[in-house]
This record gives C-alpha cells, sequence and structure tokens, in this order.
C-alpha cells in the first residue's frame, strides 16, 4: 500500500533536502522524495502548508522502567508515550530491575516492544555487570541480542579503568559507551545544583564540576583508545567546554543536553512552587550562566543530540520531602514543543538544525536505521506543525507518570503526526493531518 | 517589600499578617515582623504575672510534631501554647506511625482528619513545611526545617537584640560558625537585613554556602574582621560529625581559628551582646567564660523564646479577631 504526503516541507538534513516535496511510502519503506511525484494509485496525504515532514525523531535516553518498575511506566506505556511526542524511536537505558546487562532482559524488553506495536525501541547494555562497576558485562551477547550501545547510567562507570576498558572492548564492536558524567565523591549527598537557590532553599549542592569531571575522565580516556564517548544530559558549562575541547582535538567525543536544562534554572527550585520535587534530577537545573551555555552549544553545534533523559516515577514517590524524592522527571511529551518555542522560536537555531539534533545525529551515533528519508529507509517519519500553540497537560500524557515540571505551559510548536513503519500511531487532533 | 526603619520597628503598619502559615522569615515583610516583636512584649507580660495563663487560644488545639530531637525548642513551644490555654500534644519520631514506615504527608494528612488549628513541624528535610503548607488547611509554624529556615529562633533573637539596643537599623551583627548546614543562620539573615542591620558571617570557607553574598551580606574567614566593632555577636554550633566530611581537621583546631574567647571579643563594641542558639559546645564555637560572662544573653534568648513563640501563635490564629469572636 502506497501513501503520497504531498505539500509538506521536507527536511532531511542526512540528504540535504529543506523545501516544499513529496515524500512516497510503500510499506513499511520510503520509496521517494521529489517534486510533484506521480500519483500511481497511492492515497493522497495532503500535508497542510506550514508543517513540515521530518525523519522520525529518536530519543537516545529513555527509562522504559520494564522490568522491575512497571508501576513507574512500562515499554507499553512508554513507546504510547514516545510517539504522542513525536518520536518513531527510542534508546532505553539499562538500570531496570534487574539491569539489562544479558540477552535475556534485552530480548525481554524487545519482545515487550514488539508486541505494544507502538516506538521503535533501541535498548542499551550495561557496561558492568548489574551496573556494579566491577566486571564487564557480556557486551558482544548483548550487541547480538540488539543493544546498541552500553552504559551504566544513573551512574558513572565505577572507576577510570572499568571504563578505560568498556572503551577498548566495546569499540570492538562499534558500540559507543555512553556515560552518566558526575564524579561520586564531589557529588556526595547533594540533591540540586550548588547555587544560591540551593543555598537558600537549605539543599545540599552538586557542584557543575561534579559533572565535568566524569565528562573531562571519559573524554581523556576517548583520546587514549580512540572509541566513541557520549556524555548524557549534559548540563554544566565546564562539560560543555571540556567536549568543545575534545572535538576540537579530533576526540570522538559527541553530547547530548535534556530540554529541562536548555530550558530552566535552578530558580525553578523556589519558583513558582518551592521545593517542587519536579524540579528535582541528576544532573540537578543549573543556574543562569550553564543553562545559556547549553543554548550556545546548541546553537554552535557542540551539541550534538536533544535527548530527555525520561524518567517517570509515581505520584507517591514524587510527593515526598524534596531530598527523599527520586531524580527525574517525563520529557517524551514535551521535548518538540520545548525544543520549538525555546529554539526555533527564540531564533537560536533553525528547523533543519533541530532535525539533526533530534533525528540524524541520534542514529547516527547509535548507528541505527532512520535519521534518513533516503530511498528503502524505513518510513519512519515526524511531522511538526511548528506554530501550533500547544499547552501542555501532565494528566493528558500517555506516560503512566506525570512527573513534569511543564504542567500547564503553553508553548509554541508541537507534533502533527507520527509514523513508524510507514503506520500512523498518532494525529494530534489539533493539528489534524489525514494520514 | 519595604526596607525597615526605626518607625516601622516600633508602631506597627500592619495588624495581622498575610500569610496563614509561618514557614520562613523569608515570607515576612519587615511590617509583620515588627508587629510579632511588638505582640510578643505584651506576651512577656503575661509570663510576668502570678497566673501565667491568657485565655486567647481556647478551644484551638495545637499539634507539635518534631521528627527531630529537640529540648529547647520543643519545651518553648508547648509552654507558649499552655500560657495561651491551647489544648496541645506532642507526637515524637519513635512513637507515631513513622517507623511503620508512614510517609509525611499521609501523617499529615492523618492529623488533618482530626481537625486541629496549627501544625508546629520540626524535620530535618528543608522544605517539609512546604510540604505540610501544601495538603494542609491548619497552619504550619516551621520550627526548623533542615538546613532551611527555623523562623522562631531568628523573631526571639531579633527580640533578644531589640530589648537591649532599641533598634535593629545600623547595628552589626557577626555570625560566627557553621554557616552551610544552619537553619538559624538563613533565617537570622533574612530577618537582620530586612530590618536594617549590617550582617557579617563567618566560617571556614569549607562551611560558607554559595553565593552568600547574594543574601546582602559581607562573607570573611577572618574572625577578627567579624568581631571588630560588633554590636553584637552571635555563634553558631559546630557540629562533631562535620570533621567526618573533612570541612575541618578538628575540634581543637576549629577553636584555635574561629573560636570566640575573651581577647577576640575585646575587638568588639564595649556593649556588645554575646548570642548562641544552642545547644553549645563550650571550648569549640565559645570559651566558657565568654558564654558566661557579662556580656552574654544566652539564657535571656531562652526566656524570650516562649514570648516570641506565643506571639506567633497568637497572630497566626487571627490575633485580636479570633479573640472578640470567642
Amino acid at each position: 500500500m502506497k501513501k503520497l504526503l504531498k505539500g509538506g516541507r521536507v527536511i532531511d538534513p542526512a540528504n540535504g533536502i529543506d523545501g516544499v516535496h513529496d515524500v512516497l511510502i510503500d510499506g513499511d519503506r520510503i520509496a521517494r522524495v521529489g517534486r510533484d511525484l506521480p500519483v500511481n494509485g497511492a492515497t493522497i496525504v495532503e500535508v497542510p502548508t506550514g508543517f513540515v515532514v521530518c525523519p522520525g525523531f529518536i530519543d537516545m535516553h529513555v527509562h522504559l522502567r520494564e522490568p522491575g518498575q512497571e508501576h513507574k511506566e512500562t515499554v507499553s506505556t512508554g513507546t504510547a508515550s514516545a510517539v504522542a511526542g513525536g518520536f518513531t524511536a527510542v534508546a532505553c537505558m539499562p538500570n531496570t530491575s534487574p539491569v539489562n546487562d544479558n540477552a535475556n532482559v534485552t530480548s525481554l524488553i524487545l519482545a515487550k516492544a514488539a508486541e505494544a506495536g507502538q516506538a521503535r525501541v533501541y535498548p542499551i547494555g550495561a557496561v558492568s555487570k548489574g551496573s556494579k562497576g566491577e566486571l564487564l558485562a557480556d557486551i558482544a551477547e548483548l550487541k547480538e541480542a540488539g543493544c546498541v550501545a552500553i552504559t551504566d547510567d544513573g551512574h558513572p562507570v565505577a572507576t577510570a579503568l572499568l571504563l578505560r576498558r568498556a572503551l577498548e572492548y566495546a569499540g570492538m564492536f562499534g558500540m559507543p559507551v555512553i556515560e552518566h558524567c558526575e564524579d561520586q565523591s564531589l557529588k556526595g549527598d547533594g540533591v540540586a545544583h550548588e547555587g544560591f537557590h540551593a543555598a537558600s532553599l537549605g539543599l545540599r549542592g552538586i557542584p557543575g564540576a561534579a559533572e565535568a569531571l566524569g565528562a573531562e575522565r571519559g573524554i581523556l580516556l576517548s583520546e587514549l583508545t580512540g572509541s566513541a564517548f557520549h556524555v548524557a544530559h549534559m548540563s554544566a558549562r565546564a562539560s560543555l567546554r571540556a567536549v568543545r575541547k575534545g572535538k576540537e582535538n579530533g576526540v570522538r567525543v559527541t553530547c547530548e543536553v535534556a530540554p529541562h536544562h536548555f530550558t530552566l534554572t535552578d530558580e525553578a527550585l523556589a519558583v513558582p512552587i518551592p521545593y517542587d520535587t519536579n524540579t528535582k534530577m541528576n544532573p540537578p537545573l543549573r543556574e543562569v550562566a550553564d543553562r545559556d551555555a547549553m543554548l550556545a552549544g546548541i546553537a554552535d553545534g557542540t551539541v550534538d543530540v536533544i535527548a530527555t533523559d525520561h524518567a517517570p516515577h509515581h505520584y507517591d514517590e514524587k510527593n515526598v520531602e524534596f531530598d527523599r524524592a527520586p531524580f527525574g522527571i517525563v520529557g517524551l511529551e514535551t521535548a518538540i514543543s520545548l525544543a520549538l518555542d525555546r529554539l526555533v522560536h527564540a531564533g537560536l537555531i533553525r528547523l533543519p538544525r533541530l532535525v539533526e539534533l533530534m533525528s540524524t545525529n541520534p542514529a547516527r551515533i547509535l548507528r541505527v536505521p532512520g535519521g534518513s528519508l533516503a530511498e528503502g529507509a524505513p518510513a519512519d517519519i515526524t511531522i511538526i506543525a511548528p506554530d501550533l500553540r500547544v499547552r501542555v497537560q501532565a494528566a493528558a500524557m500517555r506516560s503512566r507518570s506525570k512527573n513534569t515540571p511543564f504542567d500547564g505551559w503553553e508553548l509554541r510548536g508541537g507534533v502533527a503526526a507520527t509514523v513508524v513503519g510507514g503506520r500512523t500511531l498518532f494525529v494530534n487532533p489539533d493539528a489534524s493531518v489525514g494520514i | 517589600m519595604t526596607t525597615a526603619s526605626t518607625d516601622i520597628e516600633r508602631k506597627p503598619a500592619v495588624t495581622a499578617l498575610r500569610h496563614k502559615d509561618l514557614l520562613g522569615i523569608v515570607d515576612l515583610t519587615a511590617e509583620e515582623i515588627a508587629l510579632i516583636l511588638d505582640t510578643a512584649e505584651a506576651m512577656k507580660e503575661v509570663g510576668t504575672r502570678p497566673i501565667k495563663k491568657v485565655p486567647a487560644l481556647r478551644g484551638k488545639t495545637v499539634v507539635n510534631l518534631f521528627y527531630e530531637p529537640s529540648t529547647r525548642t520543643r519545651t518553648s513551644f508547648e509552654i507558649a501554647e499552655k500560657r495561651l490555654s491551647a489544648d496541645t500534644l506532642n507526637i515524637a519520631i519513635g512513637t507515631s506511625s513513622v517507623v511503620k514506615g508512614e510517609t509525611l504527608a499521609d501523617t499529615a494528612l492523618n492529623l488533618e482528619a482530626m481537625a486541629p488549628d496549627m501544625i508546629v513541624l520540626r524535620h530535618s528535610s528543608s522544605g517539609a513545611c512546604h510540604l505540610l503548607s501544601r495538603i494542609c488547611r491548619s497552619a504550619i509554624i516551621n520550627a526548623g526545617d533542615g538546613m532551611h529556615e527555623h523562623p522562631t529562633q531568628a523573631l526571639l533573637d531579633a527580640f533578644t537584640i531589640r530589648e537591649r539596643k532599641k533598634q535593629l537599623k545600623g547595628l552589626k551583627v557577626a555570625i560566627i560558625g557553621d554557616l552551610l548546614h544552619s537553619r538559624v543562620l538563613r533565617s537570622n539573615i533574612q530577618l537582620l537585613t530586612k530590618m536594617g542591620a549590617q550582617v557579617w558571617v563567618c566560617g571556614p570557607p569549607t562551611l560558607i554556602p554559595t553565593d552568600i553574598r547574594r543574601f546582602g551580606v559581607t562573607a570573611t574567614s577572618s574572625v577578627d574582621e567579624a568581631v571588630t566593632d560588633a554590636d553584637v555577636v552571635m555563634l553558631l554550633r559546630i557540629q562533631l560529625e562535620r570533621m567526618e566530611g573533612a570541612y575541618f581537621p578538628s575540634l581543637r583546631e576549629y577553636f584555635r581559628v574561629f573560636g570566640m574567647t575573651e581577647a577576640r571579643l575585646r575587638q568588639a563594641k564595649s556593649d556588645v551582646m554575646i548570642m548562641h542558639p544552642g545547644p553549645m559546645n563550650r571550648g569549640v564555637e565559645i570559651a566558657s567564660e565568654v558564654a558566661d560572662g557579662p556580656y552574654s544573653v544566652i539564657l535571656d534568648q531562652v526566656a524570650n523564646g516562649v514570648a516570641v513563640r506565643m506571639a506567633v501563635l497568637y497572630l497566626l490564629a487571627g490575633g485580636a479577631e479570633h479573640e472578640e469572636a470567642a
């Protein structure tokens, strides 16, 4: 069955395309992209003027919580949340229970994903067995089962030596090591960014240097080993400096920034709701200079990827004292609107750069299909409505958890439709595309 | 927010508090602070009567919910409540369902179901009172939350200073000790700067909060600089366990560098006041000769604590308005 998308602005940086084009989908594949393609019996889909047709967005940092923490999220609810947020694929972190450090867990996740039939799921395996930081996990086995990268996310890899070995070993399979960069002794029992607001609220601080030390360590070891190193959820300006310097020196380092880190600052700890546990995440919301550095890094190309660090937690777990609440917020269903509003409409970047950050680059870093509308590529498509007025409603989210600091926010720009493998899995009723 | 002046301190421009709770000094205006201090003067008089009791809070139920051990503050609140004729009950950790793993929110909701009028909360987590405030109808009074605020302590400190110095404006107040972990410090900075005092804070750099200058204070690690020409010197408790965090090498060395001795105190004004929120570590942050010496008002602080807490309870219960209704 063929579909012909007509009238949209097609942006596909991987193939140098930006303009009004038709996209022909044949079954689960892209058949052709071009001007005024012949219909040849295909179903015509009129894309409203101003809407943008992109290769499917990929969120390379998501916690799906299954197995083990299904009260927070499942593969099914998490991938439904993903398509509602415009993501055609997600990469899920291994800090489940049990940890995804062997093929059984990987296979379980992939089976659940197939059953759910929503966004594609690319599992990320653990660096070490049980993410305990002692012995390497069976990385070849993980790779064969379908893992696309390794990480001990939630924590940094325990020692520099183990991180070195992981880089060397995973490099053999072309898998990047994704690192939660943090010097744990410097982080201590901190719960918020070490700055004026934490000092004022009496919250124990986590300095930006804790993250930057971790980033510097990984970059040095990436240089030493020649393997690909990816800095997860970067938040501190000193980390950005380290990445920029590493790139200048030819180190194979890449990095991602989460929407909350380019949108919010530590002022959100105090205003509008003091001690709102939905402003507690790790790394923490940082000060203005850090947030501005993330924006600058996104604008100048140093930042490779926008990833959400989607971290669902149950209401009960967040409805406690600030220092007892778990770190993290959900992000899948707010990312595109925040990026359009805060980056594109703010004049910081143009749409093609946004597509690079959310589709082209994550596909390239993880070496997964997608990120391109080339002939024969999977028909994974995100259609965005850049000027749609969006009001964030936590209660209406498809994620099982609603822990977001953005509830009630009004943003410009949103998802119109999400197509995975030629199947339309989400259509935004507020921005209808007859797809 | 207005800045304080002598006039405001003496003639309150307001007759009631704006908020239902007392979560921190940060939420009070200079006028409200002056109102509490003036009200406390009247309350202090009650404590000098043969029958130390007034009916102001008759029929009101006050719960003292203490998740941290406290002798001074809990006793002070309880005496204040009883002098105002409130019905009081005390819940301390270890005797409640907290040990069964109940969350703070659930404990608060269960208490709420029994319709108390006020909850006085002491808790080890900063912001615990804000959590209660969001879910409770009762007035919440912060009796110390983590490293955040201890508003009634700052109010009783201000009351004690005002008793001696007549006004807070223009005074040099030096606060010396563990600044980082101190809720007393945070409340005092808020209060003293709002009332126009010059606040100096002093401690080892390891125990000074980030960006403290943004609070409108002068920070130094030189005790001599802090004490010179000070009208008030306030010492903060140094906890033994801070050595384990490598904040300083030893209590002995702390005393050598920061301990308040008679010799150091000579640099202050001749009528300097020595204050300490307690409990004191003699020979660590303060020499015994200073604690027990002629400049010390440490026991006056404790005495005034009752009057100040009576004032806070009275005003949050609705003040004169409530009394008329009753």
